[in-house]
């Protein structure tokens, strides 16, 4: 039994029948981390003593005969953005360098609840900004299936934690598409949940009106066990949705979408998609319609402007949240030499601790908010977001659900487009229109582009609260395609 | 910084100039918790021990509403007569200090959750008492900030200090800044209005219990915006004065600063629309920062917080259930008490309505009550420089004083040395009776004993008293007294005087 090539409910089985324990599940991936990271890079820090401290305390409960949640034991690889007590949480940035959060985010929290045991902390974009890892302070993180590629991002650490079995499960952020661009280019799946169906709570915000907590897998079901285990109301997040989750995992397990219809996005394909990433879309589709979906074409206009307002949404809400790395209460500190008064201090710690995509985007927002300029600005954005949310709700009228290739191209190279801001950025088009009208989406493996051999990622999209639906056709899609191939995607890439 | 020494007398400074008033007044407010968090809001703990993530604004926390915060606030947009918002958000405003943890202010910007009302204030002038109206423009909630501790340096600021502490203890209380429209046409009565705004704001935070409003603790803080203008002319430039932490300082701002206006203006200069400091010690102010480049705060709502939307049964709710205001209760005060608005301002003034209302409502006199609280007790409060509340007296004292006087057992200067000796903590009524021994002397014999000394030492007197001329009784009465240590009743000794050398009235 290759215990790192286990899903997380094969795991969580082979445990709860004593074939394995969940210290030997720990150590296993320590070991797989151990051999393989030191070329995907998918860590920044590991907790491997508390691992399998807290996977010791999941055996001798379990042999004590007590009742353990689904994931009990189960390894899982937590991004850097999550504070967890005592664990270095950098965000990807030197600024952060050496904090250690006193307190633990509400998922952190949820997870040690269900037992689920925590490798340790990924690497992502700067403050997640970045669609490739790339502005990672801490270096670039790699593709497993070409180690010249990028793993996306920003949460290309959680993706290929997951793609190269260094973790069954993984956590992830999604501000434009940070959880499922990863997902679609690595060969695994991400959902990003409704937003407020996951607490925020602890999470370091980048954009608080479109960041949202998701988990991360290699198949739907096992993201479905993550989705129910980190979900639900949070009193400390005053966004967190009081109401009760949809049963994730049941719909996984029905996977059927017989009499439901599909919507395709037309602004969301054709020009601007690699000829293999469209091929593999339309092949999805034609499985969906073979298990009794009806698809149909629907419009959404205001999609066009989506990436637009979006550059100045997540600067402006930016701009406000990262102005507390301030150098006075955490983290660097730049300039302290008894002569620089305060705000020199603070400005060379923010000039010595922020990265050039950081700085960027800082100025960005700053700009759009300011005074004259936040109507033409911030306040057309936001206009913008409602006519996509309209655009949604008409669209909703039409179909149960949406559908789309997640990003318009495979992994692109490293470096390729990290001196071009608007090509990097074009790589969210197809993911951000369901951050700003909040709702829940799913990115899963589609195929391998036939032009180069690498993953490609189809995306669904659901109305407000009704997560459900992307497990139930993420589930049927992929059970479809396991037919096809004989086994999962990821089984393809190349070993490390 | 530039201290301008050169003013107007004020009186001159009216006769061309009329004022005009802006103020934004701070409450703390007296909820257990702090505005977005669960630490605790009491006041004068050691630094730094009520504070959490969310408080000290550290990566990943997130607020939370206080809805009693909330809940006072709408109270007191009722009681200021204000349009309650039925949906409103928090803003954030951002700028950098190291006193705010996040570096930005949750606050709210154009959706106040209170607008438009008003108070009616009562200022006193030579033709007796006149009501004006204070218009409201907003009531809004936002989070105080940590307090700044600068060591070294010549300035006590944080530039030039050698090292700066911050206590973030008090970030994150929740304040409501309530925000005047400009009150025009006051002219020589604008320190009196200020003053008496600010001193009914604060009876009024103290009738709906939304907070201890301690100026000098800080939990009510003004600030004086003023202008002048020849009249006919538009508004000058403004002035914003901050740290005026006294109901005396809100009037001695108004006043110095239009005299410092009103110099500068006469004499062709300008002014500066600049941040002022008051100087409670010499009642003048400095210039602080200038606000010619208005500081850009980059305001956009906060996205962490869902926007505050009370229910019409909600706010319903609460104006069912406001107590009684200030101003209906004095109304009510004078009916019940027989005084006159003159006799209940002199109260009011004194800060002890509410002492002479709980004395009164012991079972004291009313006139008694007063007199006592407005006499002996606020001479002696304003000589130790203390509110009347904290002066260790009680309405349960005066009772209990009065009750001594009515049976005779105290004379009104006993029981003044019963006061002092409360006031310096030296016990109980009783014990202080017993330690000093205080007691109206009423032994008829030691008395008698007494008069008679005073007659032996004052013949000539006593043959005036006896010729008929019973006004010169006086000097024997006040000899008795001097003899007794003043523990006679003063009547008595009359009566017995009279009796003596066989002299009837």
């Amino acid at each position: 039994m290759d215990l790192i090539k286990l899903s997380a409910a094969d795991l969580s089985d082979a445990m709860s029948k004593g074939e394995v324990s969940a210290v030997e599940v720990a150590q296993a991936h320590l070991d797989r981390i151990a051999a393989v990271d030191d070329r995907v890079h998918a860590f920044l820090h590991l907790e491997g003593e508390s691992a399998i401290a807290h996977a010791t305390s999941v055996d001798a409960r379990r042999s004590a005969g007590e009742q353990l949640g689904a994931l009990a034991g189960v390894p899982l690889a937590l991004k850097d953005n999550l504070a967890m007590r005592g664990v270095p949480t950098t965000c990807g940035s030197k600024i952060l360098e050496g904090w250690r959060p006193p307190y633990d985010a509400t998922v952190v929290e949820r997870l040690r609840a269900n037992d689920v045991v925590i490798l340790g902390k990924t690497n992502m974009d700067e403050f997640a900004m970045g669609s490739s890892t790339e502005h990672s302070a801490y270096g670039a993180t790699r593709n497993p299936w070409d180690l010249e590629r990028i793993p996306g991002g920003s949460g290309g650490g959680s993706a290929a934690a997951v793609a190269s079995f260094e973790a069954p499960l993984a956590i992830g952020s999604d501000t434009g598409g940070s959880i499922r661009q990863p997902a679609a280019v690595t060969g695994t799946v991400g959902v990003k949940p409704t937003y407020g169906a996951v607490s925020r709570y602890g999470l370091v915000a980048l954009a608080s009106s479109l960041d949202q907590v998701g988990p991360c897998a290699r198949t739907v079901m096992d993201t479905a066990l993550l989705h129910a285990a980190i979900a639900g109301h949070d009193h400390r997040d005053s966004t967190s949705i009081n109401a009760e989750v949809p049963d994730v995992v049941a719909a996984a397990t029905r996977a059927d979408v017989r009499g439901m219809k599909i919507g395709i996005v037309s602004q969301l394909s054709g020009d601007g998609y690699q000829a293999g990433v469209s091929q593999r879309f339309t092949e999805a589709l034609t499985h969906l319609e073979h298990l009794g979906a009806e698809i149909v074409e629907v419009s959404c206009p205001s999609f066009d402007y989506a990436l637009g307002a979006y550059y100045l949404i997540l600067p402006s809400e930016a701009s406000s949240n990262l102005a507390r790395f301030d150098g006075m209460r955490f983290g660097l500190r730049a300039g302290d030499d008894g002569r620089n008064s305060v705000e020199q201090v603070m400005s060379l710690t923010r000039e010595a601790g922020f990265g050039a995509e950081v700085k960027r985007r800082i100025i960005l927002g700053t700009y759009a908010l300011s005074s004259g300029y936040y109507d033409a600005y911030y306040g057309q954005a936001q206009k913008v977001r409602t006519l996509i949310m309209r655009d949604f709700t008409a669209a909703f009228a039409q179909a149960d659900v949406l559908v789309s290739p997640t990003a318009p191209t495979t992994a692109f190279k490293l470096g390729e487009k990290l001196d071009d801001p608007i090509a990097m950025y074009l790589n969210d088009v197809a993911t951000i229109p369901v951050n700003l009208a909040g709702l829940g989406s799913m990115s899963l493996p589609a195929g391998l582009a036939p032009e180069d051999g690498l993953p490609v990622g189809f995306q669904i999209m659901a109305p407000p609260m009704a997560d459900d639906r992307l497990y139930l056709v993420g589930a049927a899609l992929e059970a479809a395609l396991h037919d096809q191939w004989g086994h999962l995607l990821i089984e393809e890439a190349p070993g490390l | 910084m530039s201290t301008n020494h050169e003013t107007i007398a004020f009186d001159e400074a009216l006769k061309t100039f009329e004022p005009v008033l802006g103020l934004e007044v701070h409450v703390e407010l007296g909820t257990r918790s702090k505005m977005f968090c669960g630490c605790s809001t009491v006041f004068g703990a050691d630094p730094n021990t009520q504070v959490c993530p969310v408080c000290l604004g550290l990566p990943g926390s997130m607020p939370v509403v206080n809805r009693t915060a909330i809940e006072s606030t709408i109270r007191i947009g009722l009681a200021l007569n204000c349009t309650i918002a039925s949906w409103c958000r928090f803003a954030r405003k951002n700028y950098f200090y190291p006193d705010m943890p996040k570096d930005y202010q949750i606050s709210q910007y154009d959706e106040p959750l209170c607008s438009n009302g008003y108070l009616d204030v009562t200022v006193e002038t030579e033709d007796g008492p006149e009501v004006v109206r204070v218009e409201i423009e907003r009531v809004h909630m936002e989070e105080d900030t940590g307090k700044l501790l600068h060591t070294g340096g010549a300035t006590g600021r944080i530039h030039g200090a050698d090292y700066s502490l911050v206590d973030y203890n008090r970030a994150g209380i929740p304040l409501v800044e309530i925000v005047t429209k400009t009150i025009e046409g006051t002219g020589h009565l604008a320190p009196a209005v200020a003053k008496a705004y600010v001193a009914e704001l604060r009876d009024l935070m103290r009738a709906l219990d939304v907070s201890d409003v301690r100026m000098e603790e800080g939990s009510m803080r003004c600030d004086v915006n003023l202008s002048l203008n020849r009249p006919g002319d538009g508004w000058g430039t403004r002035s914003e004065t901050k740290n005026v932490n006294s109901l005396r300082s809100v009037e001695r701002a108004v006043h110095s600063e239009s005299e410092r206006q009103a110099a500068l203006l006469s004499s062709g200069g300008r002014i500066v629309q600049e941040t002022r400091h008051f100087h409670e010690d010499t009642g003048r102010s400095t210039s602080g920062r200038s606000k010619e480049q208005a500081e850009d705060y980059r305001y956009f709502p906060e996205p962490d917080l869902v926007p505050v939307a009370p229910s019409e049964a909600w706010i319903e709710e609460l104006r069912a259930t406001m107590p009684e205001l200030p101003s209906d209760k004095r109304d009510r005060l004078k009916a019940e008490w027989g005084i006159n608005g003159f006799e209940l301002q002199t109260i009011v003034n004194a800060g002890a309505l509410e002492l002479v209302e709980a004395t009164i409502n012991a079972g004291v006199d009313s006139a008694a009550a007063r007199k006592w609280w407005t006499g002996e007790l606020q001479r002696s409060a304003n000589e130790s420089g203390v509110e009347l509340a904290d002066l260790n007296v009680t309405p349960d004292h005066v009772k209990q004083v009065e009750a001594l006087i009515a049976n005779g057992a105290l004379n009104d200067k006993l029981a003044r040395q019963v006061f002092e000796a409360l006031i310096a903590r030296e016990g109980t009524v009783e014990e202080i009776i017993a330690e000093r021994g205080l007691a109206v002397v009423s032994d008829d014999g030691a008395l008698l004993v007494a008069i008679d000394e005073a007659l032996a030492s004052q013949p000539d007197v006593a043959e005036k008293i006896k010729d008929g001329k019973i006004q010169a009784a006086g000097a024997i009465v006040g000899a008795v007294m001097k003899a007794t240590k003043g523990q006679a009743d003063a009547a008595k000794v009359r009566t017995l005087l009279l009796e003596r050398l066989g002299v009837s009235e």
